[in-house]
């Protein structure tokens, strides 16, 4: 088979560039950086300090003893004036000194502190959250109410959103599957993008070499297309499948470098997140939620609709921009073609907030169901669940249109590669359609 | 026995006849030259032969049989507007393009490494196209052309872009190639390698057959029996016998006089000059096929 020929070609020719080599490699080294930061800097930012001592100068003496001495900071109480103090720190005998002034009503509100070298974020809300502990608990001790009582009072509520199918009810974490939506939408909009623009660029290399006549006199001029189209595919997917396995594997190096309690730090980090969020303070019951969430989206399903529509919707606009690389003569006048077929996958990506929020809407269902904007819309709406009769709508609707198109492209394809020195329009291509 | 038939060939792009029932016998073995100038529509015509483009009505028969795709092994196709991947290895390409000819790869190569020693590029064979000269990628172009051994080779404007040497060498490649057995169709404008390597000849203007048929017997049809004479007079005034059509005399600075005449019988017009004085040489002169060409288009186009 000929087009077995230049699928080989347009796929090697793509893999062996060294441009596909360092993004192949470099990709999953910034994903597992993007995995792993985040973790190491907010879990181990402490141990990268060295011990600080810092002098606490309480005019007030209400805060004496309250600051408690870790294996990161020493607290030392001196009654000294606060100017020497400073004068001490400038000679690095402390790093630090806390200074509460005292006042006439006897209730500090402030503090401050002086140091050479900037003091740690958590440091400096270490000191806010014992104040306020502290002055809380004497306000409410002068009004007569015991704080134990109080401490007692404080409930955390938590809400669980059930969803409802026939045969189970499954918790739902729309934060999460927000995110993840977004996440795989904006992957789709610019493999899309990337990909079928390197079918447009390699139909016009073709065309401006002039090596496209002495092609079409071999094969036909849909096999050559579909071949670009397929061979840049497979280029795609080989992309994605190094990507997940390297990134993978630098996880996994990455994680036995780490100390034990950050293997999961991702986990952690997600699970910190997710306490601030539904303020659940059980650290095991984060845990357990986390694994509740990953439990809860059907990745399988998630995976099978991301390569389906990646196929469908790369293959509908990489036919398009094949025409519109063979209607042009060189690069700079695609524009007035590309922009448009542009605007029809960036509706859906700057709709993407409005779907994500209300999957359900009309215009979210509208949207992941016709063709132009399904691969976006619909990956957008998988992570909530999705009737299955939309999906196989919305894909049937995409693999049709892709077929049409891709007929009429051919015919574009096949009338525009051999015609030179001509400026095209969009009546122009119409004709063509005709001829 | 005709290789190539093209029976009543018709083409239109909108309004625009392009081609106008157009028929062309190609004898096995020949050289058949498509002349005419641009947009006269021989690169419509040898798109048809290559199916790239279909055409509305008429036929092809190639060795007696209708045009079908898998003719494409059959041809060998030199595009006027030719080109090669830039930042492909030269050898790596040409196996790529002799595959897209039905070629496996271990014979594609075989055979390349042959036209590469004949050629003396050996050395080119991993470096990038774009490394080459502009004749240098010319010569790898014509190799991918006939890699496949093709019964019918068609050149459109061959010798374009080549320097004198190697249109030289093309030349002799042409020649050695119809030798073998290839049936040749060449469009070009270059009239004196038509005369130098065409059989046939067909001349088109606007779509529409023009001339056609050997380059000997055009020639002899467009004859002017018009003869160029240089005679060292007897007497030092020239005495013109009776009957005789002068068009030109001029006398040289040896004392030889030259003589453009007309005339119908080539022998009464040597008796005639005999008497004149010493014929020191004779010729018809014969128009070349670039003053046929002019004349043609010209009055076809002034109609």
């Amino acid at each position: 088979m000929k087009i077995g020929i230049i699928i080989k070609r347009e796929y090697l020719t793509r893999v062996k560039k060294r441009s596909f080599l360092i993004i192949t490699f470099l990709a999953p080294l910034f994903f597992a950086a993007l995995m792993f930061l985040p973790a190491l800097l907010t879990l181990n930012s402490e141990k990268f300090d060295e011990k600080k001592t810092i002098a606490v100068c309480d005019e007030s003496k209400m805060f004496v003893g309250k600051f408690e001495s870790t294996d990161f900071n020493t607290f030392i109480y001196i009654d000294d004036d606060i100017t020497d103090l400073k004068l001490r720190v400038k000679d690095g005998e402390y790093d630090g000194v806390v200074y509460i002034p005292g006042t006439s009503l006897n209730i500090p509100v402030n503090a401050e502190i002086y140091s050479v070298k900037q003091i740690p974020m958590t440091l400096v809300s270490y000191i806010r959250s014992t104040m306020k502990t502290t002055v809380e608990h004497e306000k409410l001790m002068a009004s007569g109410i015991d704080p134990d009582i109080v401490k007692a009072a404080t409930t955390a509520i938590n809400v669980q959103s059930i969803r409802m199918s026939d045969d189970e009810e499954k918790e739902t974490f729309d934060e999460f599957e927000l995110m993840l939506g977004i996440f795989l939408c904006m992957i789709i909009y610019f493999v899309i993008f990337l990909f079928s623009q390197q079918v447009m660029r390699g139909v016009i290399e073709e065309k401006t070499n002039r090596i496209i006549e002495v092609i079409v006199s071999s094969v036909k001029p849909f096999e050559l297309m579909m071949g670009k189209i397929i061979g840049i595919a497979l280029v795609g997917l080989t992309q994605f499948l190094l990507w997940a396995v390297l990134t993978l594997a630098i996880s996994g190096v990455a994680s036995t470098f780490l100390p034990a309690q950050d293997v999961f730090s991702t986990g952690t980090v997600m699970a910190e997140q997710i306490e601030e969020m539904s303020e659940v303070t059980d650290s095991q019951a984060t845990l357990q939620m986390v694994f509740d969430i990953v439990n809860s989206i059907n990745f399988k399903a998630i995976l099978w609709c991301f390569l389906l529509y990646f196929i469908g919707g790369y293959f509908l606009y990489s036919a398009i921009f094949a025409a519109i690389g063979a209607a042009v003569d060189n690069e700079t006048d695609t524009q007035q073609f590309v922009t448009p077929i542009s605007l029809l996958l960036i509706i859906p990506m700057v709709c993407s907030g409005l779907i994500a929020s209300a999957p359900d809407s009309p215009l979210a269902i509208w949207l992941s169901i016709i063709p132009f904007t399904s691969p976006l819309g619909m990956i957008l709406r998988i992570p909530f669940g999705v009737p299955i009769w939309q999906v196989v709508v919305s894909l049937s609707a995409l693999y049709v249109t892709f077929i049409i198109f891709t007929w009429l492209a051919s015919k574009v394809y096949r009338t525009g590669i051999l015609m030179y020195g001509k400026k095209v329009s969009w009546k122009e291509i119409f004709k063509w359609i005709k001829y | 026995m005709n290789y190539l038939e093209i029976r009543n060939v018709n083409k239109t792009y909108g309004d625009k006849q392009v081609l106008n029932d157009i028929s062309i016998d190609v004898p096995r073995q020949s050289i058949y030259g498509l002349l005419g100038p641009n947009g006269a529509g021989k690169t419509t015509l040898i798109r048809i032969l290559n199916q790239i483009t279909m055409p509305d009505s008429g036929q092809i028969f190639l060795d007696g049989k209708p045009l079908s795709p898998n003719d494409i092994a059959n041809i060998g196709y030199l595009p006027e507007e030719r080109g090669l991947y830039k930042k492909m290895k030269v050898g790596e390409q040409a196996i790529y393009l002799a595959q897209l000819k039905g070629l496996d790869a271990r014979e594609a190569e075989r055979r390349l490494r042959h036209w590469f020693i004949k050629f003396e590029i050996q050395n080119w064979w991993d470096k990038k196209v774009e490394e080459l000269s502009k004749g240098m990628q010319q010569k790898v172009q014509f190799i991918v052309t006939v890699i496949h051994e093709p019964k019918l080779l068609i050149f459109d404007e061959p010798f374009s872009g080549f320097d004198p040497i190697n249109v030289n060498l093309l030349k002799n490649e042409i020649l050695e190639l119809r030798d073998k057995g290839a049936t040749i169709l060449f469009s070009t404008h270059n009239m004196s390698s038509v005369e130098e390597l065409c059989d046939n000849i067909m001349l088109i203007n606007h779509g529409q057959k023009i001339l056609e048929g050997g380059v000997y017997d055009i020639k002899q049809q467009y004859r002017s029996h018009k003869y160029e004479v240089v005679i060292r007079p007897s007497q030092s005034e020239l005495e013109i016998p009776q009957g005789l059509t002068i068009l030109a005399t001029e006398k040289d600075a040896n004392g030889e006089m030259h003589i453009t005449v007309e005339s119908m019988h080539a022998n009464e017009l040597i008796s005639d000059i005999i008497k004149m004085g010493e014929i020191v040489s004779f010729k018809e002169v014969l128009p070349s096929m670039n003053d046929i060409f002019i004349n043609l288009i010209s009055s076809s186009n002034q109609r």
